[in-house]
């Protein structure tokens, strides 16, 4: 009996992850695929030859590099003060913020895209690059303060006295203490911020404007004319660079936990 | 003028918000000596000793260190240093970097600070470790590391709060010795915190008995166990048995320490008490006596009183066996004697009568302050 419902609960939890990952494995198989359709006919790299020889899909690519870095850059130095902030100091108000940079980690996109759209044109701001790198520090700013909150609670604060006590000032205290104990978690929220910036589509649908194109819209509208491989082969690149990021994020944070 | 205290308490007060801390506490502590705060948890220990860090600043008083009045100093700029409860060593730097820390942070010149932080790992018994991360060491490892990392800035008052809270029994017992070593070695002034009574006594010059923000009685050891100067201090400081009495008269000392002597009476019966204290007639009395200081013999019918009772059990210890006794009164004491396989008089049965004495003179008398 107990043995029957092992069985059924491991061919549960098998189908569970065949539906979730079966999508990712077919593009990846397929962008490996010699000829233009979904039928195998052998393996070839001309789809990863023929993405790099497009211009646009690499010019693109490249602009959101640059925004996912210069994003991530911002969200985190800003993530990183409004963390030290809300777990430092006692002040009133304290918890709404600390709820509201829940509440926006989990509020909808399509809702911070349109009032983001809106907010741009109401003080009157061209969209482009500007507008997605605005856009962009909103959606990540928030992950990076939950990230490195977490971080400083685990904190011992008996840290900070020790260091006091032995002759550094607030400041040295914070150098040579506080910043590498929180800098793996610091990193983990860039990492996280790079991810968040370089597959969104959704807020920058909104606020990209013409002029700056960036990979993901580029995809979207490739897909409009239908899927060729080159995207399969674009996709898995997408999808193996996140992978790692991911994992990285997820090792900085592990390590060091003493 | 150099003063014979290193550090002065006068008129301290601390109030958190409207809770107070501490109320009016004068405390001074002698160059060179090993003092202990020791007092249950919210006693106000602690807070005194943050006064003195520098981690929080008096509501009223000053604190002086070293002759200077130090109020406003910031921690970093006193010359004291702490060794944390938890220890609180820094886990991303090595055993060598902890320690050097201080030094570095007073800007030492770097040949200088290895040679001093491996002089001191040398007397904590470091020096091979000095490449460990905190992670890597066992608890006394770590908690050595802490002494050494306050040490090594050659303080002028080595403060430890609770150092040993996180230790076992016995590694506890090993670093009380090992700490009481290392400060007679070191000639610098502790002021150690503890709620453990027995580890105040046996590792302390003095001992500040503090409660409920204030300081209750300050002394050695011996006086804080065998004269405590109140009801708080008998009972928190070790077993102690209290019986009820009353002062009848004033009579002439029979003993040669010029004390006071009363005639008064004690559960019943009518004994010789003796005191520094002095007493009216009629005052209710609390008579103090240790476990080891009652002595139990047969019942008899001699000229000297006794306190008749019967044993409730025996309870063998090692060293000692402690016996229940329950008067004829009502009230149960504890006594101890020293356990003896060639002595039969303390082989006791439940049940048994006994006449219940103390040596003449060892007996505490407090005015009962409920009555």
């Amino acid at each position: 009996m107990a043995r029957k419902s092992q069985t059924l609960g491991w061919l549960y939890s098998f189908m569970v992850y065949v539906f979730m990952y079966l999508p990712i494995v077919v593009v990846i198989i397929f962008s490996f695929n010699k000829g233009r359709f979904a039928i195998w006919t052998g393996f070839d790299l001309k789809w990863y030859k023929l993405m790099f020889a497009n211009k646009e899909i690499i010019n693109a690519a490249l602009n959101s590099l640059f925004l996912a870095v210069s994003a991530s850059t911002l969200a985190t130095i800003f993530g990183s003060i409004m963390a030290l902030v809300l777990t430092r100091y006692r002040f009133i108000g304290r918890r709404i913020l600390n709820g509201g940079v829940y509440l926006l980690t989990i509020s909808p996109d399509i809702v911070m895209g349109i009032s983001l759209l809106i907010i741009f044109i109401l003080i009157q701001i061209p969209l482009g690059f500007t507008t997605l790198l605005i856009s962009h520090v909103v959606l990540c700013t928030p992950f990076v303060v939950v990230t490195l909150m977490g971080r400083i609670q685990k904190l011992d604060e008996d840290l900070v006295a020790a260091a006091r006590d032995l002759g550094a000032s607030e400041v040295q205290a914070f150098v040579q203490v506080v910043f590498p104990l929180l800098l793996p978690a610091i990193a983990a929220g860039w990492l996280l911020s790079f991810t968040l910036s370089m597959d969104d589509v959704l807020i920058s649908f909104f606020v990209q404007g013409s002029g700056f194109e960036i990979l993901p819209l580029r995809i979207y509208s490739m897909v409009k004319l239908g899927v060729k491989p080159d995207i399969n082969a674009l996709s898995t690149i997408m999808f193996v660079g996140t992978v790692i990021l991911v994992l990285a994020a997820q090792f900085l944070l592990k390590t060091r936990r003493n | 003028m150099e003063s014979e205290y290193i550090i002065e308490l006068k008129n301290i007060s601390k109030y958190f918000g409207t809770t107070c801390a501490l109320k009016t506490v004068d405390l001074s502590i002698r160059n060179g000596e090993f003092i202990t705060l020791l007092g249950p948890s919210g006693c106000g220990k602690t807070t005194i000793l943050r006064l003195i860090s520098g981690f929080e600043q008096p509501s009223g008083g000053n604190v002086h260190i070293g002759g200077e009045l130090v109020n406003n100093v910031p921690p970093e700029k006193r010359h004291v240093n702490t060794v944390f409860q938890n220890y609180a060593l820094f886990p991303h730097m090595n055993v060598f970097d902890n320690v050097a820390f201080g030094l570095k942070m007073q800007k030492m010149p770097k040949s200088e600070i290895k040679e001093k932080v491996m002089q001191m790992l040398s007397i904590v018994g470091l020096q091979d470790l000095a490449g460990r991360k905190p992670g890597e060491l066992s608890g006394g490892q770590q908690q050595r590391v802490a002494i050494a990392r306050a040490v090594v800035n050659n303080p002028l008052v080595l403060l430890l709060d609770e150092p040993f809270s996180a230790l076992d029994f016995k590694l506890r017992k090993h670093m009380q010795l090992e700490i009481k070593h290392l400060q007679r070695r070191l000639g610098i002034t502790f002021v150690f915190v503890t709620h453990d009574q027995e580890e105040a006594l046996a590792m302390s010059d003095r001992v500040v008995v503090m409660n409920q923000g204030s300081i209750e009685q300050i002394g050695s050891p011996v006086e804080i166990y065998e004269e405590p100067s109140n009801m708080f201090v008998a009972q928190f400081v070790g077993d102690i048995n209290v019986l009820k009495g009353e002062i009848l008269e004033t009579i002439t000392s029979d003993l040669p320490d010029s004390n006071h002597a009363y005639r008064a009476e004690v559960e019943g019966q009518i004994f010789s008490v003796h005191s520094d204290r002095k007493f009216e007639k009629g005052d209710k009395i609390n008579i103090l006596l240790r476990p080891e200081d009652l002595k139990l013999e047969e019942e008899h019918l001699g000229q000297s009183p006794f306190l008749a009772g019967e044993i409730i059990e025996t309870v063998y210890k090692g060293a000692t066996v402690d016996i229940a006794i329950r008067l004829d009164t009502g009230l149960e004491l504890i006594a101890a004697e020293f356990f003896n396989e060639d002595d039969e008089d303390i082989d006791y049965t439940p049940g048994e009568r006994v006449a219940v004495t103390w040596i003449n003179g060892w007996e505490v008398v407090l005015l009962d302050e409920d009555a």
